[in-house]
């Protein structure tokens, strides 16, 4: 399990890759939460395209961090999801609450993020 | 219905485990020559049993997990039994968005995800005898190699 980050104006590009279940979810939310001790982080794009595996474990991980950034003012939007992901993105019901992208540059423009 | 094709899996309830059984299983139904989506949701729906057993059946002590799979022709059947705690309320328990451990993030999806990759579910489980959850999928393909024997 590998997570990636990087900055691009005010929101925070992470990739997440390997598998995100029960076992690893602990890792990536704390690993999260410490990027997101940054208050200037309003936005967060995940790239998924190398996410090979998500359970339920993973739902809460995102609603974890969609309640940081939405107190802030920002949005949690998710690019690249493969299908199993997206199974089970739409079973949970978080795009009521999450966009989907085609692509990190698409998330960023639908965020507005590259014109801050 | 014959049983084309069985296995048994043992391990003790660690999180590390979780990916071991759902990958074990997929690997044992690709004798049915499953679609890669099909293998996608046994995959999921394992990975939550096995979860559930480890966190609420033995809310992280030690115990032993047991997955049966089950190969018929065009079926696989899946057993995930632990001998923990069981469930006191079980039309609770597969509620969407029910949890018995809000503290944990958890999102309380498990059964649901569970409901919607699989064909068939069925929780036996009661207070102090542990749980057995039984997964049912039917496969659209014509059976693979063994089916073919």
């Amino acid at each position: 399990m590998q997570v990636s980050s990087r900055r691009i104006k005010g929101a925070l590009v992470v990739k997440v890759e390997g598998e995100l279940d029960h076992h690893t979810a602990d890792a990536v939310r704390e690993r999260l939460d410490s990027l997101l001790e940054d208050p200037t982080i309003k936005h967060i794009v995940f790239d998924l395209s190398q996410l090979k595996f998500m359970d339920s474990s993973g739902i809460g991980v995102f609603i974890g961090r969609y309640k940081v950034v939405s107190q802030r003012g920002g949005t949690v939007s998710v690019a690249c999801v493969t299908s199993q992901i997206n199974k089970v993105f739409e079973v949970s019901g978080l795009y009521r609450i999450i966009k989907k992208y085609g692509s990190i540059e698409e998330a960023l423009a639908g965020i507005g993020g590259c014109d801050e | 219905m014959n049983v084309i094709n069985e296995m048994r899996l043992e391990f003790p309830s660690k999180s590390q485990n979780e990916s071991f059984a759902r990958v074990t299983v997929a690997a044992f139904a690709a004798q049915l020559d499953p679609t890669l989506e099909e293998i996608a949701d046994i995959k999921t729906a394992v990975s939550e049993a096995v979860t559930n057993a480890i966190i609420h059946g033995y809310e992280n002590t030690v115990g032993i997990v047991t997955v049966i799979a089950k190969l018929y022709e065009g079926k696989i059947e899946i057993e995930v039994i632990d001998e923990g705690k069981g469930i006191e309320d079980i039309e609770k328990a597969r509620q969407p968005l029910y949890t018995s451990k809000p503290e944990l993030e958890r999102s309380g999806m498990g059964f649901t995800v569970m409901e919607t990759f699989m064909d068939e579910v069925e929780v036996i489980s009661a207070p102090g005898q542990g749980t057995r959850v039984k997964l049912v999928k039917y496969l659209t393909s014509t059976g693979g190699e063994l089916g073919r024997e």
